[in-house]
């Protein structure tokens, strides 16, 4: 099992959530987070006086999927958030030991 | 005694209204003052305040920006050529230019025609704050979208080309004051020119990013909460300052702009209760202001009994309207302008010929009042104003785009105005 975790820019989230519903996705998981990569933070004015904000605001998603299906949904995520503009954020891949389902306590594949 | 009582008597009778009229009366002079201070107080911050809790948190900011910039430049107009165009001269859409830049204004000054008990300086400012608030109202129909420098433009065309005439055709000694349409303190002046440039606005600019859709709520209701109960309170102002005298003209006034609030916000609130389940403050809210927009043209004419009908057809039918606007015809008039104002203010200048006292109401050449004549002469107002701001709503929006672009770009909208436009955010965190 992966957990697919996508930082992205939060006018594109209507477009990935869509393209990942149709994809067949049950469950996302959704953060507003702040950071800076290339694109750096901007600047804001005070008075006539500049100042850096030195993060942007980014979405973060965090899907869990199969072995087999991340690979497609690593693709849905780059191509419904691309906007070939600096500040298109990033995908991390990485191996999750187990998984459970609270209500039920289906552990693995079947908590998906 | 007897002469002394003689004298008594003569000094009574001459002492009549018109014999006032040529002098200050401080009473007068004081209440009006006070009236100007609580309808710009309806604008800043009232309605920027309610208008920047309904957007969402990135364009807080390019709301209240909005407003206060409108308020500014409507105050410069205004000196410049917006009163004398407003209030000087007998055409029939424009007055002439005799006080622009307020070159005729003394000091000792009185003001001419129905406000002769108080400086002119005065009745020029009072005026100017109503000029600030229509302009300021109708940011309500391209929050959220419309790119500064080109929503400074457009609101200086609109107070030019659609204001200052309804203002000169209504309260100026224009066509429809001629024809006896009753307009307190702005019905059509005010409301429905507003209203119908909000649909206008909205229809050129095409709907927000997203619309229709659950992304587009308020992103702080307590702010929207607080910047109704300013408009309540400064309504006191704009309706019952619209009296022109401290008398009893403004006191009904007051009243009736009271009770048909309370009425309003009840009725929007119930009507929302039954449809969505429950209560809720931004219905609340909102209903109030239909309540008031209601019976602004009506304030003047109407008592108790009629502002209790008035604030109920306010809350509903303007709820309804918003309902068929948003919901149905699929417009983004972003704040519900033209449901609770244009509606709403239309709704009064029509209802006032029904509910209006005997007596009060007796205008036109003949002096007798008929309801039915009186509807059909405030039918031809609303269509005259309604049909002028239509054409002049769009060329000074058409006019606007030839000189700049109109709307953000679509990763602008995204956003926000608050940052793009301005470079500042309204919240740190």
């Amino acid at each position: 099992m992966k957990l697919i975790s996508a930082i992205i820019k939060p006018f594109k989230l209507e477009e990935v959530r869509q393209a990942l519903i149709e994809f067949g996705v049950e469950g996302l998981t959704i953060s507003e987070v702040k950071g800076f990569g290339r694109q750096k933070g901007h600047t804001e004015l005070y008075r006539g006086a500049e100042y850096t904000i030195d993060t942007l605001p980014k979405i973060k998603l965090e899907i869990l999927a199969d072995d087999n299906d991340a690979p497609s949904i690593v693709d849905v995520i780059s191509k419904s958030a691309n906007t070939e503009k600096i500040g298109d954020g990033k995908i991390f891949i990485t191996s999750v030991d187990d998984v459970i389902r609270i209500r039920t306590g289906e552990t693995g594949g079947d908590a998906i | 005694m007897k002469l002394l009582n003689l004298c008594l008597i003569l000094l009574t009778t001459v002492s009549s209204p018109t014999i006032f009229a040529s002098e200050i009366n401080s009473g007068d002079t004081a209440w009006i003052l006070t009236s100007t201070a609580l309808v710009l107080l309806m604008t800043l911050p009232g309605l920027a305040l309610f208008y920047g809790g309904l957007v969402r948190t990135k364009n807080v900011l390019s709301v209240l920006m909005q407003c206060f910039a409108i308020a500014c430049i409507v105050s410069v107009l205004w000196v410049l050529y917006g009163y004398s165009l407003s209030f000087y001269g007998e055409g029939n859409f424009f007055g002439n230019g005799d006080a622009l830049f307020l070159s005729n204004i003394a000091r000792d000054g009185l003001s001419v025609g129905y406000a002769t008990s108080i400086p002119e300086s005065l009745f020029v400012i009072f005026q100017m704050t109503f000029a600030i608030i229509t302009p300021a109202l109708v940011v309500g129909a391209f929050a959220e979208r419309m790119k500064f420098p080109a929503m400074c433009l457009f609101s200086a065309l609109w107070l030019t080309l659609v204001y200052i005439p309804a203002c000169h055709m209504v309260w100026g000694g224009g066509l429809l004051a001629d024809w006896g349409v009753v307009d307190l303190a702005g019905g059509l002046v005010v409301h429905a020119t507003c209203g119908v440039a909000a649909l206008v606005v909205a229809m050129v600019l095409g709907p927000r990013k997203g619309f229709p859709g659950p992304s587009l709520v308020p992103h702080n209701r307590p702010m929207v909460v607080m910047g109704a109960a300013f408009l309540w309170v400064g309504w006191f102002g704009f309706n019952a300052g619209s009296a022109w005298t401290a008398g009893t003209d403004a006191g009904m006034a007051m009243l009736v702009t009271h009770i048909s609030a309370a009425v309003g916000a009840l009725t929007w609130m119930t009507a929302e209760w039954f449809k969505t389940g429950k209560p809720t403050v931004v219905g609340i809210a909102t209903g109030m202001v239909a309540g008031l927009a209601t019976i602004t043209p009506a304030s003047g004419t109407v008592g108790p009994q009629g502002a209790l009908l008035i604030g109920f057809l306010a809350g509903s039918v303007c709820f309804y309207a918003t309902q068929l606007i948003k919901g149905t015809l699929k417009i983004d008039d972003s704040l519900d302008v033209f449901p609770v104002h244009g509606v709403g203010g239309i709704m009064g200048i029509l209802l006032l010929s029904f509910l209006g006292t005997k007596g009060i109401l007796s205008v036109g050449s003949s002096g007798d009042f008929n309801p039915i004549t009186q509807f059909i002469i405030q039918l031809k107002g609303v269509g005259v104003i309604v049909l002028w701001t239509v054409i002049f709503t769009w060329i000074a929006i058409k006019a606007t785009s030839l000189i700049t672009s109109l709307r953000v770009g679509e990763e602008d909208e995204s956003e926000g105005l608050d940052l793009i436009e301005h470079n500042e955010t309204g919240y740190q965190n």
